[in-house]
């Protein structure tokens, strides 16, 4: 063969594998759709989307109501945020601009390692260790609840926001914290005026990813968040957020059922918000990247 | 980075009322005290996510260790797996992420030495990595579901290794690709000047010259790999892992036990699950120990290769 065709074909084919991410992202997609859409042929997507009853397997009159499911899931991603994201920007901001680098050393490996540990384990310390001492220092009477679940969630997400706003905040170019400290700024004068405004959208991006893997994560809220399918009103109610339905539901659904096309339909509402979240975060960090110190 | 306006006064200092200050020096000493109280509020923050990993490891050593020996490592589960090993569990385990590593290594490879060696900056190449950012985002229960769909029901592979395979393959894409990528941004330009300047061509570079020198890189991220595929649970309980299989896998068609899907059936769905509670920790305390141990293996190839790139 020729060296220059061979070389093009080559190049073709890294070009196909490349492509691969692109298209099991597309083949998601398209399998959620063809398993989902059936559902709103038995229910309305008004009647799925804010419907308050979800008895999926009631057999005179099934109700396909995933407003609760959705609350659910909605409250345990803000709660875990309000917890992850103080405690994974503040870890980020030690880490890239006051620890020194033996700390540094020490530091990252125990974030990523946090990071590694598998969602099931710690759905697992939520219900051993969490839920029996919610129970007998706070006096609640469920243990797994949204409160519990919010808090182990925020376990999972804290590594993602600490470790992408590291990136940001260790990006910030030298010469702008210069200058600021030249002008007779202390270091926490510089830090809150210069360097975090300047990694600002590295730190969104960090914020954003951290919810969406919050809002997706499945064994956490399977094992911990209690599984009842009401909106919650209070912050140690049980509840059901869409992954642990899924998850919990779907070895028993009958193959291609409603209720099997129902759960699809679940499926597609999370990865929708997923993507949302993946593409928002994209965007922001494209949108809104520092180019060297000119465009501050 | 040093901090020039707080070396002239020890942070917290006390201020004592009777000494007298002229103005910029109490704005000094206030300002110093501040700047020491967040401070002290940040590296608090780090503490509560270290305590938060200490605590959560230290427990289950602490209540797992008593659950293991050489019969609960060797052994199947008994008498409706209240009794008995994990040995199962740890071979679905391994052969499920390795397997998946030999689907995500070659394309994920392949994608990234597309991406670094061969894509210039254009719409393709944004379009490309705009899918395997939302790729690696993806839920890993919808990943399960995807599996169940695709590779169960439409390839007809059945509750699987194979299909696990691929469906853990295909989540783990991401984190292969990331790695990679940032395996060849570490072999300096130069090398791949040399070779093309003695007059080899670009694949004979990447082959001969990028690749060798990339592959320690790569091999940290196949590691952090097998630690994501061993930890999944969502993205196999409907697609390769069973509640209990008295076989030990014989084919690719086999479905298979593992270690995460275990402690989900043991600590929720079983009739025993009080009893069980030895089996969890110990399962739990083999589980953690395999992924965590391969993060630290790649931890520590990594601070290797930094060094070794240092000279």
């Amino acid at each position: 063969m020729h060296r220059r065709t061979k070389e093009a074909l080559i190049k073709q084919v890294f070009l196909g594998t490349a492509i691969t991410s692109l298209a099991v992202l597309a083949l998601i997609m398209i399998f959620l759709f063809m398993e989902g859409l059936p559902t709103f042929s038995f229910v309305s997507v008004k009647g799925f989307l804010t419907g308050m009853d979800w008895y999926p397997t009631d057999e005179a009159r099934p109700d396909y109501g995933v407003l609760p499911l959705i609350g659910a899931s909605g409250a345990v991603t803000v709660l875990s945020s309000i917890l992850a994201i103080p405690l994974g920007v503040m870890s980020a901001v030690y880490l890239a601009e006051i620890a020194n680098p033996r700390v540094r050393a020490v530091a990252k490996p125990v974030i990523e390692m946090l990071a590694s540990l598998p969602s099931v384990v710690i759905g697992f310390f939520g219900m051993v260790v969490m839920a029996p001492f919610l129970q007998d220092f706070m006096g609640i009477e469920v243990g797994l609840n949204l409160f519990n679940a919010s808090l182990m969630l925020a376990f999972m997400s804290v590594p993602t926001i600490a470790s992408v706003s590291e990136d940001a905040i260790y990006a910030v170019p030298r010469e702008l914290k210069e200058a600021s400290l030249a002008l007779g700024a202390t270091h926490l004068e510089t830090l809150l005026r210069v360097t975090i405004p300047a990694a600002l959208s590295g730190i969104g991006t960090a914020v954003i990813l951290g919810m969406s893997r919050a809002i997706g994560e499945t064994m956490v809220v399977l094992m911990v968040a209690g599984g009842a399918a009401v909106l919650p009103t209070s912050l140690f109610d049980p509840v059901r957020p869409m992954p642990a339905s899924i998850a919990a539901e779907m070895a028993e659904a009958p193959f291609r059922s409603n209720h099997y096309h129902a759960l699809f339909a679940i499926a597609m509402v999370l990865f929708l918000v997923t993507l949302g979240f993946n593409i928002l975060a994209d965007y922001i960090s494209h949108k809104h990247r520092q180019v060297g110190s000119a465009s501050l | 980075m040093t901090t020039p306006a707080t070396s002239a006064l020890a942070p917290g200092q006390p201020v004592s009322p009777s000494v007298s200050l002229s103005v910029a020096q109490g704005r000094d000493i206030r300002r110093n005290g501040l700047e020491w109280f967040v401070f002290m509020l940040l590296r608090g923050a780090i503490l509560i996510v270290a305590a938060a990993l200490a605590v959560i490891v230290g427990f289950l050593v602490k209540n797992g260790i008593s659950a293991i020996s050489w019969e609960f490592l060797t052994e199947a589960p008994k008498n409706y797996m209240t009794e008995g090993g994990v040995w199962p569990c740890i071979v679905g385990t391994l052969l499920l992420s390795l397997g998946a590593m030999a689907v995500a290594v070659p394309l994920g490879v392949s994608s990234a030495i597309y991406l670094h060696e061969y894509a210039r900056p254009g719409t393709l190449m944004r379009i490309i990595r705009l899918g395997v950012n939302n790729l690696a985002g993806v839920p890993s229960v919808v990943f399960g579901l995807f599996g169940l769909g695709l590779f169960v029901t439409v390839l007809k592979l059945g509750v699987s290794l194979a299909a696990g395979w691929l469906t853990l393959g295909v989540l783990c894409l991401p984190v292969v690709i990331g790695t990679a990528e940032e395996a060849l941004r570490n072999v300096p330009a130069t090398y791949r000047e040399a070779s093309l300047a003695l007059g080899g061509t670009k694949w004979q570079t990447i082959w001969r010259v990028v690749l060798p020198s990339a592959l320690p890189g790569i091999l940290t991220g196949t590691i952090l790999g097998v630690g994501r595929a061993a930890g999944e649970t969502a993205a196999i309980m409907f697609t390769a892992a069973v509640f209990y299989t008295p076989k030990m896998p014989s084919s690719i068609f086999s479905d298979v036990m593992a270690l995460p899907y275990h402690i989900y059936v043991l600590a929720t769905a079983g009739t025993e699950i009080e009893k069980t509670r030895p089996i969890q920790y110990g399962t739990s305390l083999v589980l953690i120990a395999l992924v965590l141990g391969m993060n630290l293996a790649a931890i520590l190839l990594r601070a290797w290769l930094q060094k070794r790139h240092a000279h």
